[in-house]
């Protein structure tokens, strides 16, 4: 497909917008100005309207397809939420109307829609309080590190480490890193934190340990008591990793079982828009002893019914996002909890859970799963004896392409070779789960009589196989070429 | 695919001894298992390095990876060509893809380290 740059002709043009009454040149400081006009597409309407419908034809999505992205969650985000996020009095609304004197009542809905969403993300997973500030899971996983390191430095307590098992999510030690600790790894036996393992490597500098549970093998973690226990008998407190919530959701309440610190991930278990940066949200729920940390502005229900927002935390670790996060999404949020309610909540994870075994049931005598027991959203499979014969994870990753679905998570978790991971989600029927796995036998099946035929695959989409490697090392980040 | 001359860490990197020289590079096996490596980060000259601390990480299309000094000593030459050639350790990981050259200071090397049997060993399992 050409560029909209390859498809301009100099004069054409579309509609021209109405100019403004003075050059804004004028207004400029001369230092400022570009010395030649930029060089922008010259097209008609029409061209730019084929141009971005042809595009988006080419898109990929769980609008058009099954997208079983292990750990990322794709599931299929409900309309009637866009619906909600785009009526005026939210969408008109200055952001800044809730911090002028006097404007305040102008902006009660929506601070009241903040308010609630606290409260419900507090009901759902036990957590004392939240802050919806952060604007992406990694974000938020950074603003609940930095309050467990407030929390220390306010105790006065020296602390230098964190503890992250090899079945976290891989931005749980880059978040530590960032946040200035040093990360020590602790290997997991059978697919679960070893409770001696971990024992072994909590010691007095450890600020706090990283878990994502259900793990990134898709296993519920089964030493969770004792995992509480000997983390906070150190002084250390407990991350949980929300990303994977949605396969609890109603079974249980995370702060119930004793983690001080959770991020959830919006786009993810509330279903809303996901991927390609965002606008994404990861609001962050803590234990009481940490709400005084949390970032500011925060939502103040007062006596009266009204809502304001407080600036006086003093231990506050300060602003993490301008203004309130993204709104947008958190009322999306708001909306999709409120529709679902505690039934449709606890009916998310059981289909999740459910999808997931069901997919997992059906392959097991086609394919190895190296941890082969009920799991909870999502699986791992090996395509290791594949491999032998010349069919790499990457090789069934992209013959899928050319059944019309999208690939699993490949090579990830590191834990599992040639690993292969799948995700349903909750929102897939019964007979695309089937229309996928059968696919995927076929593909498994072709592995044995013709390796050959599928080192090439994919066939049939807009570009063939890309060579990763060469857009790795040869990078070209311009238009130029 | 595992040189009788060498000795081997349990993370997978190979030792050649020359007098108090140490050059070290990564096996076979973490280049297969790596894949095609797109980026490679060395310490500089100079350095000192610990023996099972992270002295430099290697990038693939699948994943980044730590490489761990197999020797306490400091670092006295470094294979500035593999900045841009990194696939000189997926073809030869045992000769043009060596990565460092460390002067081995305090006991013995070899304390620690795998013999050629024992790293075939640890690969079996």
């Amino acid at each position: 497909m050409r560029t909209i740059f390859a498809k301009s002709v100099p004069g054409r043009a579309g509609t021209l917008p109405d100019a403004p009454a003075a050059p804004a040149a004028a207004h400029l400081p001369q230092d400022l100005l570009r010395p030649a006009a930029p060089r922008l597409p010259e097209v008609s309407e029409l061209d730019v309207m084929r141009h971005v419908s042809e595009l988006s034809r080419r898109n990929f999505g769980v609008d058009t397809n099954f997208y079983p992205l292990g750990s990322c969650t794709m599931k299929y985000n409900p309309r009637f939420m866009e619906y909600v996020a785009s009526l005026d009095g939210f969408t008109k609304l200055h952001p800044l109307m809730a911090q002028l004197r006097g404007a305040g009542h102008f902006t009660q809905g929506a601070l009241e829609v903040l308010y609630e969403t606290e409260r419900l993300l507090c009901e759902i997973t036990g957590m004392a309080a939240f802050t919806l500030h952060p604007m992406a899971g990694a974000h938020g996983e950074l603003t609940g590190v930095m309050c467990i390191a407030a929390y220390h430095r306010d105790k006065g307590n020296h602390k230098t480490k964190v503890i992250c098992p090899d079945s976290a999510h891989g931005t749980n030690p880059a978040t530590a890193a960032l946040a200035g600790y040093d990360v020590v790894n602790i290997a997991s036996v059978d697919g679960m934190i070893d409770p001696e393992h971990l024992e072994n490597a909590l010691d007095d500098d450890v600020a706090a340990v990283m878990m994502t549970c259900p793990n990134t093998l898709g296993l519920f973690e089964h030493h969770l008591d004792r995992i509480v226990a000997l983390t906070h008998a150190k002084d250390a407190l407990l991350y949980y990793d929300g990303a994977n919530l949605n396969a609890i959701l109603g079974k249980m309440r995370v702060g119930d079982v004793g983690f001080d610190v959770v991020h959830l991930n919006l786009h993810k278990t509330f279903a809303t828009p996901h991927g390609a940066g965002g606008p994404g949200a990861g609001p962050v729920g803590v234990a009481e002893r940490l709400a005084p940390f949390l970032p500011i502005s925060r939502v103040v229900k007062l006596k009266d019914g009204r809502f304001f927002l407080d600036y006086d935390y003093p231990k506050s670790i300060g602003y993490m996002a301008p203004f309130y996060g993204n709104f947008g999404v958190v009322l999306k949020a708001y909306a999709y909890i409120l529709r679902q309610g505690r039934e449709g909540l606890t009916r998310v994870s059981e289909y999740a859970v459910l999808n997931a075994n069901y997919m997992r049931k059906r392959l097991e005598s086609h394919v190895e799963i190296p941890y082969d027991r009920i799991c909870m959203h999502e699986f791992v499979a090996s395509a290791v004896a594949q491999a032998k014969r010349g069919v790499k994870a990457l090789d069934v990753a992209k013959a899928l392409l050319d059944k019309g679905h999208h690939a699993p998570t490949v090579y990830f978790p590191l834990i599992v070779k040639e690993c292969l991971m799948f995700e349903p989600t909750e929102t897939e029927s019964r007979e695309t789960l089937d229309r996928f796995v059968d696919d995927l036998i076929d593909i498994l099946t072709l592995a044995e009589s013709d390796p050959a035929a599928l080192q090439h695959a994919p066939h049939t989409t807009p570009v063939g196989r890309l060579d990763e490697t060469k857009a790795a090392r040869d990078m070209i980040l311009t238009d130029d070429a | 695919m595992i040189p009788d001359d060498l000795l081997y860490t349990k993370t997978h990197e190979w030792v050649r001894m020359e007098d108090d020289e140490a050059v070290v590079g990564i096996t076979h096996f973490a280049q297969s298992q790596l894949g095609d490596l797109t980026f490679v980060e060395l310490p500089k000259v100079g350095d000192t390095v610990t023996a099972g601390e992270e002295m430099g990480s290697v990038e693939s299309v699948k994943a980044a990876s730590e490489i761990y000094s197999p020797v306490d000593g400091e670092v006295v030459a470094v294979n500035e060509e593999l900045a841009d050639t990194p696939e000189a350790i997926n073809e030869d990981p045992y000769g043009e893809g060596w990565m460092v050259r460390v002067r081995v200071t305090g006991g013995q090397p070899s304390d620690g380290l795998l013999t050629p049997e024992e790293y075939a060993e640890l690969l079996e399992e």
